[in-house]
């Protein structure tokens, strides 16, 4: 009997859960389902490179548009190793359900063009979406308002930010812009900055709304561009959720320096402007740590373009009623076979983003995790479980413990971490001066006296090795 | 087997170095690597491809 592999997602972890299927020794057939119309694609350019890419010379065919998605897509689609040349992909369908079936017949998907695909067992890779801002305001296409997930999310931003340039661009050459919002009635942008000029060039303005690491590259990025950017983030100083305090408090300095303006306090409430967003109104940040000074209620930062980077939201709503755990991506045992609570059904094991799944490396907590290196290693997990449970074997017994890592290029700071430095209760800097992240820092993360992870910023890869040794 | 690396996208993040010490190492701040292991550096090397975050390393036969 030859089984029947489906995988939902066709991301990263789509596809390296194809090759390690075939790598397992699964030589029945694969479908991939992916929402989103593209071949597996490399994320994390979307926020740096490929966000600024101009065309290279080469690409500069006549008619050839740097905004245009296959091209874009050229520059981030992932080689596929020759195992899965055979594997069949169904891509701009979303899944619309799943039934896991009860015997030995397998289940199936349901997809949203009302095809249906048949399994005998099932990878669960479909990621994550980002959240929205639910305030008042323009929305929709066009409103200014932005997101980054998808290639086609980076292709509308790098549109809009290129657009922004050109339109401060054209209005620098002929007066200085008073750029207060109406709808503040003229109130001032916090700290008093009046409309930015540099060089005799009207710079428009970007609000990044969420400190993450999507919002700290992203800010970064359209720094680089020519951009005023301003980050707004209700928390705390950028990555203060990851990095704690201390370290985050460092790097609102460095991005400070190179020009950046945070707002940390305040969150936001709405937006102004008719069809287009013309400034962010903040709640009261009276007292807030913001590098612009305190903000009364309802001020209006200036905005010509906005982005929203405040986190995701698991994709698992397809997977209703098959008695899974989806409270927050799909919990999983130590194989990453999905929790059924003794349901009859196909097996499902999760991948990437979705899977939330101990890690005795640390303790016995289900964590999801949602660094790009995660795809890769619960892939080849996931496989030979699945593997093994379709054809009746014992699933490998050994724990399943990766190493949490993440890299971050932001501007001049490049961050790179090992471990899980969220969880400590204790940060100690080990090397190098807060004040001075440039130079080089090396932070480590301790819970309960016990080393649980590491920060390296700016510290040259010979490094990387011990900092992930000491972890192990 | 043979492998490149596109140093024109390469932003040394060392992760190669981690998952194929035997292929990839860094000398005295800059990488050096075999471009031509033995087929048993295989499943390193595809380790290696993997785990670069700008996809840099091609494996060719």
């Amino acid at each position: 009997m030859t089984n029947h592999v489906a995988i939902v997602g066709a991301g990263l972890g789509g596809l390296r859960a194809a090759e390690q299927l075939r790598a397992a020794g699964h030589a029945g057939p694969i479908t991939v389902v992916g929402a989103e119309p593209h071949m597996p694609y490399n994320r994390p350019p979307l926020s740096k490179e490929l966000l600024a890419h101009e065309l290279a010379d080469a690409e500069s065919a006549p008619g050839a548009d740097a905004d245009d998605l296959a091209v874009l897509h050229k520059q981030v689609a992932f080689r596929q190793r020759a195992s899965v040349a055979d594997v069949t992909f169904r891509l701009g369908v979303p899944v619309t359900a799943a039934d896991l079936g009860a015997g030995s017949t397998g289940g199936e998907l349901v997809l949203a063009d009302g095809g249906t695909v048949r399994f005998d067992g099932l990878v669960a890779a479909a990621g994550l979406r980002p959240r929205h801002l639910d305030v008042p305001g323009p929305a929709g296409p066009g409103s200014g308002r932005h997101v980054l997930r998808t290639l086609d999310d980076c292709a509308s931003l790098r549109a809009g930010l290129r657009a922004a340039l050109a339109a401060a661009r054209d209005q620098g050459s002929s007066a200085a812009r008073d750029r207060s919002s109406p709808a503040s009635g003229g109130t001032p942008r916090p700290g008093g900055r009046a409309a930015v000029a540099v060089e005799g060039l009207a710079r428009p303005y970007v609000v990044v709304v969420g400190a993450g690491f999507v919002g700290c590259e992203v800010a970064c990025t359209a720094l680089s561009l020519g951009c005023d950017v301003t980050v707004v983030e209700p928390i705390g100083p950028p990555l203060i959720r990851v990095l704690g305090e201390q370290v985050a408090q460092a790097i609102q300095r460095a991005h400070e320096r190179a020009g950046m303006s945070f707002v940390i306090g305040p969150g936001v409430i709405g937006y102004a402007g008719e069809d287009r967003v013309t400034g962010v109104v903040l709640a009261d940040g009276t007292g807030a740590l913001t590098s612009a000074g305190p903000t009364p209620a309802g001020a209006v930062l200036p905005a010509d373009l906005v982005v929203e980077a405040i986190g995701s939201i698991p994709n698992t709503e397809w997977l209703d009623g098959n008695g899974l755990d989806l409270t927050d991506g799909v919990l999983c045992d130590n194989t990453l076979s999905a929790v059924t609570s003794g349901r009859p059904g196909a097996p499902v094991t999760v991948v990437g983003d979705l899977a939330r799944f101990p890690n005795p490396l640390l303790d016995d907590v289900p964590r999801r995790v949602e660094h790009w290196s995660m795809p890769t290693d619960t892939a080849r997990r996931a496989a030979t479980t699945l593997h093994a449970r379709m054809a009746g074997d014992q699933v490998d017994p050994n724990p399943f413990r990766p190493l949490p890592y993440f890299w971050s290029d932001q501007g001049e700071l490049r961050l790179q971490s090992f471990g899980s430095p969220q969880l400590a209760d204790d940060v100690v800097i080990a090397e190098g001066d807060l004040a001075d992240l440039d130079q080089g820092l090396l932070a480590t993360y301790h819970r309960g006296g016990r080393l649980v992870g590491s920060l390296a910023v700016n510290l040259p890869p010979s490094r990387y090795r011990e900092l992930r040794e000491a972890l192990r | 087997m043979r492998i490149e690396v596109d140093f024109n996208v390469c932003a040394d993040h060392g992760q190669r170095a981690i998952a194929a010490p035997d292929i990839f190492r860094i000398d005295d701040g800059h990488l050096v690597f075999d471009a031509a292991p033995g087929d048993e550096l295989r499943a390193d090397a595809e380790d290696a491809a993997d785990a670069c975050p700008e996809q840099a390393i091609t494996i060719l036969d």
